[in-house]
């Protein structure tokens, strides 16, 4: 964009770029030696970009396929998932801007384009051209069953058994290791070293770049939209080019058998943001839809909580300080503080303001809900009274109906495609047979299912839970906190003078992962039961909930702690 | 561990499989088929290292699905099992036998026989070897439904015989099933197992042609070589046979002896008894006692009136003898503490008195002997039938009485 060079031959200063990289002028098509200088952003050095060097390519083969990398795999799948994310409201600075630039930056920093390759680095395909005494005899080059066990997680595609022993005998020329170039090259690299790209990653980009523009989605909303298939990711390899063929160890990179974890995806964002050298990622301020205050608000509507107890969110946020802006921007590379998971430190708020107000242990809060449900048939004028034990029947209620849904759809999830995916081109028959027998069984039992038809992907909701505002008896947004608070001092405090502490110490997260250990068989039903209705929103462990409670009570009450450490953990506040 | 909860394909498919057991236990079969049409694709994945894998998981939830369902038809069943014979080639000749069993509950005995023909015609390298057992299911059934058509030739001949014609195209055709069925049947019963159908079909054509040496051989085989499982119906078959041979009176005492250790209970015991009363032998008359109490311990035989005779008749005459007291005090010593609440409550008594006559004439009998006259049940029922005016209870009624004193060494 800031080249402004005339075109050498018509003079204009009209330039675009070619799928090269290099600048072309718009008015005469002349193509100019220059490639671009990437300018726009602060954290690429200026240094030469060079675009994947056209010459490595061979022409295409006979059976239509060509030869292709591994990252030029996943830029395709990143394309189409910020695609679908443009498709559902975000802005379209996204994709051309944001994450692409994010992207070729990788791709500089792990070497695998936009850079001088050394000389003694050359991308080597393992072809079967060799006879099997040759890969046998050669101990540096790994072994295919090797290979095959690499796996970057647990539970990844079982091999075929009969696919490492018929490798062997096979004498086509063509790699049946791998449709790509490099598959088997990458799979082979220390991925320590250079953060190797996987599928979990991918969404790890977009977050980064959601965070980076401060779109109001949440990690845990980008997944859950990535398993309502509102965002491609399981077998999205099905919109590679037909030219791209997959094979082999393409399929351990890019087929996934499972969903990926909150976990894994921010975890690697935050190595991956420091990887790329980022700097400090645009300020989170209380106008954001990630402040804690406003995603308090979104997750007290979807509760059915009601509307006052903002206030106490503010409060606590604003009392340990969890709402400034250094603490929730992200800084990369920074490992003195503690990563901010936005959507579960909202929630976590929400449960300590719970715990201040209804000390849920379960007794008080069935006491308060008694008395509030007398006021309430005495006294209708005024707005009723919040009653614990009326939302905790209806929320529970709709809960257990969303979670049945919800267990139902995971047992009924179709994790394969029509794209017929083969380790080698001997065992394509085969693959192909069993999809077919597949697809007969499921016409038939289909069939048999009665009018159930598979119903179409509902819309993409920010929502799960909805509450009719109307009918007061179901909706608690409006019901008042009367009831449990009073006035001390001008100053509104909860009438609960009693809180329990979820630990009394906190655990080492480096060393053992957790800030606590969470089991449910310690902690009163009704915590678990609050747990539970945020692990369901969030589509989490409440063992993650359950850190950051702990976190948020050590901040709160830290000066208490600090005093009395030894004894009960009641505190009177 | 974070992972744990991680969704994946295995665990997805696990959580299908649950729900399709639920629906099969429900008998909910629409649910079922859901479910199973997402499971399906588990066929695309290697599972070898699953005890059981998703072939044939498919292949049996499949075949439940498909015989209950209202919508089935018996086509789209037959099409099922057709596939699911490719599919796993270790459990090919399975998978026929399956399906000749519901063509054979759905009445489909010629596509049965067709099938068994073509399962036995199949050869497949080294797994015809491996399956060999299963490839003598298969004959032997085949075996079996020639038995079967055997059996009908010989029907249209006796009829036939019966109208003074004889038809010897029919009696050829009926040599030739014996000749296959036989073949087959006798192949089978060879190999140690429950084969109660076959052996049965094997000695009624051995009987039907006479040759009663062999017949007997392969009852006592089945019966008494210690290679096959217990199997109390091997001996019922023998003694059966036995009766039907006219056999003499010990072999068949040693058989049923033998069933009565093993089930005591057993409807052949009555019989048993009979012959053994009738005996010279003291031994044999003293079991005789031993089996009738045996088989009345158990509840099947509480109403068996003619069980009650059998031991009423015995201890009668015992009674009346006054000979071998001991054998009733021996055999009322362990159970007199519960026969009375099991046979000769006063509540049974009232019933037995209105539903059958006899019945309990006979108990009241054993009761009046076992108990003495002042017990509920012989009270009751003697006190009824004198005042319905009944010879019998009369006679009774005097019978226990005057001998009130023996019984009462019985039961003291």
């Amino acid at each position: 964009r800031d080249f402004n060079e005339r075109c050498a031959q018509c003079s204009e200063v009209n330039w675009g770029l070619t799928d090269g990289g290099r600048f072309y002028c718009r008015s005469c098509h002349n193509v100019t030696e220059r490639t671009r200088e990437v300018v726009n952003t602060d954290f690429i050095t200026n240094s030469r970009v060079q675009t994947i060097s056209k010459g490595l390519r061979k022409p295409e083969e006979k059976d239509g396929g060509c030869e292709w990398y591994i990252c030029e795999g996943f830029q395709l799948v990143l394309k189409k998932q910020v695609e679908a994310l443009e498709a559902l409201g975000v802005c379209p600075q996204m994709k051309d801007e944001i994450l692409c630039n994010f992207w070729r930056c990788y791709l500089q920093k792990s070497k695998q384009a936009y850079c001088k390759r050394s000389a003694g680095e050359t991308v080597k395909a393992l072809s079967v051209c060799e006879s099997s005494t040759d890969v046998d005899s050669d101990p540096e080059r790994p072994s295919l069953l090797h290979l095959l066990s690499l796996s970057e997680s647990e539970g990844d595609l079982q091999t075929d058994c009969s696919f490492a022993s018929s490798v062997s005998k096979v004498s086509e020329s063509t790699s049946v290791y791998s449709g790509s170039v490099d598959g088997s090259l990458y799979l082979m690299k220390n991925q320590k070293e250079k953060l190797r790209m996987t599928m979990p990653m991918t969404l790890s980009f977009c977050y980064m770049a959601l965070l980076w523009v401060r779109e109001p989605i949440t990690l845990s909303e980008l997944l859950r939209f990535v398993v309502e298939g509102h965002i491609p990711y399981l077998n999205v390899f099905q919109h590679f080019p037909e030219k791209m063929k997959l094979c082999g160890l393409d399929l351990k990179i890019f087929c996934v058998e499972s969903w990926p974890v909150y976990e894994e995806v921010f975890n690697k964002m935050h190595e991956l943001a420091a990887f790329l050298d980022l700097p400090r990622f645009p300020d989170i301020t209380d106008s954001c839809f990630l402040h804690p205050d406003m995603l308090c608000m979104k997750y007290l509507m979807e509760a059915n909580l009601p509307d006052e107890l903002h206030n106490w969110t503010c409060r606590v946020v604003k009392k340990i300080g969890i709402g400034e802006v250094d603490f929730l921007t992200l800084m990369p590379g920074n490992k003195s503080t503690r990563k901010v998971k936005y959507d579960v430190l909202a929630a976590a708020v929400i449960v300590v303001v719970l715990k201040l107000l209804f000390l849920l242990d379960d007794h008080y809060e069935w006491l308060l809900s008694e008395f509030a449900e007398e006021r309430n048939k005495n006294n209708t004028e005024g707005g009723p009274y919040f009653e614990f034990k009326k939302w905790y029947e209806v929320v529970k209620h709709s809960l257990d109906v969303e979670q049945k849904k919800l267990d139902e759809e995971k047992a009924k999830y179709l994790w394969r495609c029509e794209k017929p995916l083969f380790y080698s081109v001997k065992n394509k028959s085969k693959v192909l047979k069993r999809r077919q027998m597949v697809v007969n069984l499921q016409n038939q039992f289909g069939k048999l299912s009665g009018s159930v038809q598979r119903a179409e992907k509902p819309n993409p909701s920010s929502f799960q839970l909805r509450w009719s505002e109307e009918n007061t008896g179901s909706c608690f947004h409006r019901h008042s906190l009367k009831g449990i608070l009073q006035e001390k001092c001008g100053l509104l405090t909860a009438m609960n003078p009693d809180y329990w502490l979820c630990t009394v110490k906190l655990c080492n997260e480096k060393l053992c992962g957790h800030l606590a250990h969470y089991r449910e068989v310690e902690f009163p039903q009704s915590y678990h039961f609050v747990l539970g209705l945020f692990s369901f929103l969030l589509r989490i462990q409440p063992s993650y909930i359950h850190d950051e409670v702990c976190m948020i009570e050590h901040k709160l009450f830290n000066k208490k702690l600090c005093k009395k450490l030894k004894y009960n953990t009641v505190l009177r506040k | 561990s974070p992972n744990e909860h991680k969704l994946n394909f295995k665990k997805s498919k696990e959580a299908c499989l649950s729900y399709i057991q639920d629906a099969l236990l429900q008998q909910q079969w629409k649910r079922a088929a859901e479910f199973l049409t997402c499971y399906v694709e588990s066929l695309e994945k290697d599972y070898s290292r699953e005890h059981i894998g998703p072939s044939e998981m498919i292949w049996r939830i499949g075949t439940e699905i498909l015989w209950h369902h209202s919508q089935s038809s018996m086509k789209e069943f037959n099409c099922f099992m057709e596939q699911m014979k490719t599919l796993g080639v270790k459990r090919y000749l399975k998978v026929c036998l399956e399906h000749v069993f519901h063509l054979l509950c759905n009445g489909q005995i010629d596509e049965a026989y067709q099938n068994l023909s073509l399962a036995e015609s199949w050869r497949f390298g080294e797994q015809t070897a491996i399956q060999d057992k299963e490839m003598k299911l298969v004959q032997a059934y085949r075996g079996l439904l020639d038995y079967c058509s055997w059996s009908k030739q010989k029907n249209i001949l006796l009829e036939q015989g019966e109208d003074g014609f004889s038809d010897l195209a029919v009696e050829q055709e009926m040599h030739g099933y014996f000749r296959k069925a036989a073949v087959n049947l006798k192949e089978i019963i060879k190999i140690p197992g429950v084969w109660d159908v076959f052996v049965k079909c094997y000695v009624d054509l051995l009987e039907f042609y006479g040759d009663h040496n062999e017949a007997r051989q392969v009852l006592n085989e089945y019966a008494y070589n210690s290679k096959f499982p217990a199997n109390p119906n091997a001996h019922v078959y023998l003694c059966q046979f036995l009766k039907r041979q006219g056999e003499s009176k010990k072999s068949l005492i040693s058989a049923l002896k033998i069933l009565h250790d093993i089930v005591p209970s057993h409807e052949l015991m009555i019989d048993f008894n009979t012959m053994l009363q009738k005996s010279k032998k003291r031994r044999k008359r003293r079991l005789g006692l031993e089996v009738i109490f045996a088989a009345l311990d158990y509840a099947g035989w509480k109403e068996n009136a003619k069980a009650w005779s059998c031991l009423a008749r015995q201890v009668k005459q015992i009674v009346i003898s006054e000979k071998h007291l001991d054998w009733v005090k021996q055999e009322w010593n362990s159970r007199k503490d519960w026969w009375p609440a099991f046979h000769f409550s006063r509540y049974l008594a009232k019933r037995n008195w209105q539903e059958n006559k006899s019945l309990s004439y006979e108990k009241a009998l054993v009761a009046g002997i076992l108990l003495g006259k002042d017990c509920k049940y012989f009270k009751y029922v003697s006190h009824q039938g004198c005042k319905a005016q009944l010879k019998r209870f009369r006679m009774l009624k005097k019978f226990v009485n005057r001998h009130n004193p023996v019984c009462l060494r019985i039961s003291g």
